[in-house]
């Protein structure tokens, strides 16, 4: 990183001497959210992540970019033990939310507050009221009345409100496949995640809805802290303030994305933006 | 070699071209003045028009390839800079016409003394301008911070050659016209220099991706 000025180089990678401990000072001092410390992940025999160490900053957007198979988002599901769901995974080392190790807390209360929304859209078999709703009933939220002023403040956040404000009963599957992407994010937003996770959210949208989509982020991360895996290089561009290079497991480099776009310190990250990988 | 490589290559070659055309024209408009020499202002405003017509040409490509290949990292910088460089060469083959022009008005007047600052200030420059296109060429930082550390010099004679001018005009009215002429030429030869200077920076930016413009410690 020879040639970044100090000020550039905002977040680094911790080194090995690094503890999570630094981390967690740091997060106190920065307004870190999550800290990352020393992440190794397994499916079965197989690793898939190796000592990974990354500090998130709170209300921020972060990419990971990085060749397919190279575990970005496998970190990703790991921030919300979504991996847990997989049978023989098994993740060592730190992850504190908060500075609070998120493997030591309720995984349904992890997930009310650090939210996912996956690839391809998916709403549930039921109308588009319901599907925002389901969150809150399943946590108990019994007051329709709340229950109808929540859903259509997580619409409004979503930016789909003045699209489907007269049609809430129609069945989700109604809606374009840019508008239920946005219902998913919606049907994230209601239970008022600290934290939302994305991964690849735009693969299947045209430019208009991508548009739509990386502008919701633009608007919501005031509110909330956003990581996205994506593979759209010029999408991490637009939308992030930082960016991390994975590639075979490894955190290769992490700083802001405009270092990372204009003048990556490792020769990894250069040659893969670069488009002269592999 | 990948097909945006090809592009690349063939825009560095023709920004090379352009530079060559560059250099030429300043050292032929310091020739027409030394020598007295018409051919060589026409030489001067031949290149002018194919010049102006490769900026055109390097902008176009340049544009395109950013459009199309939404470059990242060191060609997202080579590109950057070669637009910005183009654009000094560009003005420094407007200067150098600027310098035959007044070489011609000079050409059928007797010298006023003998011409030694001027050529010695052109050489300075010339230079100047080589080294920043071999600093390009070779992606060297080093070599093109010294031309960043040079221009003072050329600042330097620019003063002397105009006080001694005023100091002529003084004594001698009857030569302010010529003195005129050697103010605008000495003017000029400081521009090409500070575009040089430019494109220094625009070096150092390309290889190490640091922005030393109005930054005096980046520059050392």
């Amino acid at each position: 990183m020879g040639n970044l000025t100090e000020s550039e180089v905002i977040i680094g990678v911790p080194g090995p001497d690094r503890t999570i401990q630094d981390s967690v000072n740091e997060a106190s001092k920065s307004a870190l959210k999550i800290a990352v410390g020393h992440l190794n992940f397994h499916y079965g025999p197989r690793q898939v992540l190796f000592d990974i160490s990354l500090e998130i900053p709170d209300r921020k957007i972060t990419a990971l970019i990085g060749p397919s198979g190279c575990g970005k988002s496998t970190f990703l599901r790991t921030l919300n033990r979504m991996h847990e769901t997989v049978n023989g995974t098994r993740a060592e080392g730190e992850v504190l939310l908060d500075g609070q190790d998120i493997f030591a807390i309720d995984v349904v209360r992890l997930r009310r507050r650090v939210g996912m929304v996956f690839q391809k859209s998916n709403p549930f078999p039921k109308s588009i009221f319901e599907n925002v709703a389901y969150g809150l009933k399943i946590n108990r939220m019994a007051n329709r009345s709340a229950i109808a002023e929540i859903v259509e403040k997580s619409l409004r956040r979503a930016a789909l409100w003045d699209e489907v404000k007269d049609h809430l009963h129609k069945s989700a599957y109604s809606l374009s496949g840019g508008q239920q992407q946005r219902l998913c994010i919606a049907r994230a937003l209601a239970v008022d995640p600290e934290v939302l996770l994305l991964d690849e959210p735009c693969s299947a949208l045209d430019p208009v809805a991508t548009a739509k989509i990386e502008d919701l982020l633009l608007d919501l991360v005031s509110s909330c802290t956003i990581v996205i895996v994506t593979h759209n290089m010029q999408q991490a561009a637009r939308v992030a303030d930082y960016t991390g290079f994975f590639l075979l497991g490894k955190l290769i480099e992490f700083n802001k994305t405009d270092v990372i776009f204009k003048n990556p310190a490792q020769k990894e990250t250069e040659d893969y933006i670069t488009g002269r990988f592999g | 070699m990948r097909h945006f490589e090809i592009r690349l290559d063939e825009l560095r070659k023709k920004l090379l071209e352009m530079s060559g055309l560059v250099e030429s024209s300043i050292y032929r408009s310091v020739q027409a003045l030394v020598e007295k020499d018409e051919a060589q202002v026409r030489m001067v405003m031949e290149n002018e028009e194919r010049i102006n017509r490769m900026q055109i040409e390097i902008d176009d490509l340049s544009t395109e390839l950013l459009l199309l290949q939404q470059p990242m990292a060191a060609d997202l910088r080579f590109l950057t800079a070669t637009i910005k460089i183009n654009n000094d060469l560009e003005r420094m083959g407007d200067h150098a016409v600027n310098i035959a022009e007044r070489a011609i008005s000079l050409m059928h007047e007797p010298l006023i003394k003998p011409l030694v600052d001027i050529p010695q200030m052109a050489n300075l420059v010339e230079s100047l301008l080589r080294k920043c296109l071999d600093a390009f060429v070779r992606k060297d930082a080093n070599l093109a911070r010294n031309v960043l550390t040079s221009d003072d010099e050329v600042d330097h004679m620019r003063d002397n050659i105009y006080n001694e001018l005023v100091s002529y005009m003084e004594s001698e009215p009857s030569a302010i016209r010529s003195c005129v002429d050697f103010m605008f030429i000495a003017r000029n030869l400081e521009r090409i220099a500070d575009h040089a200077t430019n494109i220094a920076e625009d070096v150092v930016f390309l290889v190490e991706g640091a922005d030393v413009r109005h930054r005096s410690e980046a520059r050392k």
